[in-house]
């Protein structure tokens, strides 16, 4: 094993990369580069490898477009809709699990069943519940008194039916987060605090939350970046559409399309390197405020 | 805490009520999917299906190619797992264990790209397996999936808690790096193995939107894809669609049972790799 590095062993390294450097090299840098380029061709014939003219257009294009500006306002109401509630009901949770209590690793094991099963599964089992006629759903609000809602054919209740679904499929692994973000509070706090004579609720907000704020702020992180690329649960619940009248159409729905069904690889590609750009800017303040935090 | 302020008997209560919610859908799968058409439209519904008709299930698989479905899954499942197993194995003991020129550059580029969402790698990766000829053929499913940078990640930092001295002693009894890490590093870390394993073969199982895209034939379909092209083929036959819905959620849910622990840790793990 060799200190310093030389063309022996540099050879005998990219031996052991090879096959890693072949697969990522192909299916994950290049594209990443060329997926940039793309989103600048104005004029061009992608499977011949001529490009006529670059360009802005396609950016603008997305500028203009109401399609483009209904997918983005759709994708903030569902991840507004579905990152604050998923993360305070996982959070809840996680705390009445975390200490002994009667069939704890059975509530565990059911609580993250959604998170191992197949979205595309599971949202047909939802498409049956939220059936405007003989859905479960509609039935429990009828005992409530409240009139059936039409979930997946009227544009209004779209969004909502598809929150719902996320929350009930996000809940699991923010919850596992958590468990493991609270067992590394240790225990001696709060036991200073209850000799200081601290009630529960103090001792909550002076201790757990303050010193579980890294785990909830990764949370936050991870379930924001994860509900911008929602796909997968618009295509299975809405049968391959973006809802009644694109009323669920998402950033990632937006690209398929273009990409897709309209063969529009450029605007395709902008638009992924718009999505990107808002992951990449998440990702920085994470690192930022994670930083800053290990620094104090 | 939240424990002192709630009583034990409110905290049942809670927990009781959320997982009754969290398993309403698989009950209501289930006992849908082992109903007579006539008792499936009904409100109120029927709780439970009057005579247990398995037959459902029978009807649901062939009315469409499940079996060649499932085969696909299974195939595509285990030969990324495989493949991506290999070369990472091999990618993270050269990251952690030898010396070569341009390594922290070539790590920083490497995690640099877990930061770009897979949706930009779409067209491109399209693109260049339209050129290779691979649309609609196993390669397009399982090759550009061999690999993963996480799991590089991941795997190379269990490789450098292994003491080196381990290293010498292998050298000193005339094993090469080759032999030594397969037969000494590679059991040692078996756990980060068992958790790579595991991740890897739930997202492929789960995979969606590529298996979708690269696939035209029927034949080529994945569990996933044929279900969604089931929803069609099936109509307002809800206890077919159940019963389909359940072939592909129970085997999870079966294997979940069992390696309950490797994954529930595993997926911890991964949240607090940041």
């Amino acid at each position: 094993m060799p200190d310093k590095p030389n063309l022996r062993s540099t050879a005998k390294a990219f031996v052991y990369l090879a096959p890693a450097l072949l697969v990522l090299g192909t299916f994950t840098i290049y594209p990443i580069v060329e997926s940039f380029l793309l989103s600048f061709y104005t004029d061009y014939d992608y499977f011949h490898d001529r490009v006529y003219r670059l360009g802005f257009d396609n950016y603008l294009y997305l500028l203009k477009d109401p399609e483009f500006h209904l997918a983005l306002r759709n994708t903030a109401v569902f991840v507004i809709g579905v990152v604050p509630i998923s993360i305070a009901l996982s959070l809840g949770i996680a705390l009445m699990l975390y200490r002994p209590i009667p069939l704890r690793s059975f509530f565990r094991t059911v609580y993250f069943l959604p998170t191992v099963t197949s979205v595309v599964a599971v949202a047909v089992v939802w498409r049956w519940i939220f059936h405007s006629d003989y859905g479960l759903l509609n039935f429990g609000l009828g005992l409530l008194g409240i009139q059936p809602v039409r979930w997946l054919t009227d544009p209004r209740w779209a969004l909502p039916a598809l929150i719902l679904f996320a929350i009930w499929k996000s809940l699991g692994y923010n919850i596992v987060l958590f468990l493991a973000g609270l067992s590394n509070i240790p225990e001696t706090y709060h036991l200073a605090a209850r000799l200081d004579r601290a009630g529960p609720w103090r001792r909550f907000w002076s201790i757990t939350f303050p010193l579980l704020w890294p785990t909830t702020f990764f949370v936050s992180i991870v379930s924001i970046i994860g509900a911008f690329k929602v796909f997968d649960e618009v295509y299975a619940l809405f049968g391959g559409s973006p809802g009644p009248l694109s009323s669920a159409l998402t950033l990632v729905y937006y690209i398929f399309v273009k990409f897709y069904r309209e063969q529009d690889y450029a605007v395709a590609s902008a638009a992924a390197y718009v999505l990107f750009l808002i992951t990449f800017l998440l990702t920085v303040i994470q690192l930022w405020i994670g930083r800053k935090r290990t620094a104090v | 805490m939240i424990r002192d302020a709630l009583s034990r008997g409110t905290i049942l209560f809670l927990l009781s009520l959320g997982a009754a919610l969290m398993l309403l859908p698989f009950a209501w799968m289930i006992s849908t999917s082992l109903k007579a058409p006539n008792e499936v439209m009904l409100m109120p519904p029927k709780w439970m299906p009057s005579e247990w008709h398995w037959d459902n299930y029978v009807r649901a698989l062939t009315m469409a190619p499940f079996g060649r479905y499932f085969l696909n899954s299974v195939l595509v499942t285990a030969l990324s797992t495989l493949g991506e197993l290999i070369t990472t194995i091999l990618a993270a003991y050269a990251f952690a264990r030898l010396s070569f020129w341009g390594r922290d550059f070539l790590f920083s580029l490497l995690l640099g790209t877990m930061m770009v969402p897979g949706e930009v790698l779409l067209v491109p990766n399209y693109v260049t397996l339209a050129r290779l000829g691979w649309i609609d053929r196993y390669e397009a499913l399982i090759i550009p999936w061999t690999a993963s940078v996480f799991a590089i990640f991941l795997l190379r930092q269990h490789f450098l808690f292994v003491p080196k001295e381990l290293g010498y002693a292998a050298r000193v009894d005339g094993a090469g790096d080759f032999r030594f890490l397969w037969t000494i590093m590679v059991p040692i870390v078996r756990p980060a193995i068992v958790t790579i394993v595991v991740l890897k073969a739930i997202g492929s199982w789960n995979a969606f939107l590529w298996p979708l895209i690269v696939t035209n034939s029927r034949e080529m379909r994945t569990l996933p894809v044929g279900l969604t092209a089931f929803t069609t083929e099936a109509g307002t036959a809800y206890e077919l669609l159940m019963a389909a819905s359940a072939f592909v959620i129970v085997p999870m849910i079966v294997l979940y049972l069992l390696l309950q622990r490797s994954i529930v840790e595993g997926l911890a793990r991964t949240g607090i790799k940041g």
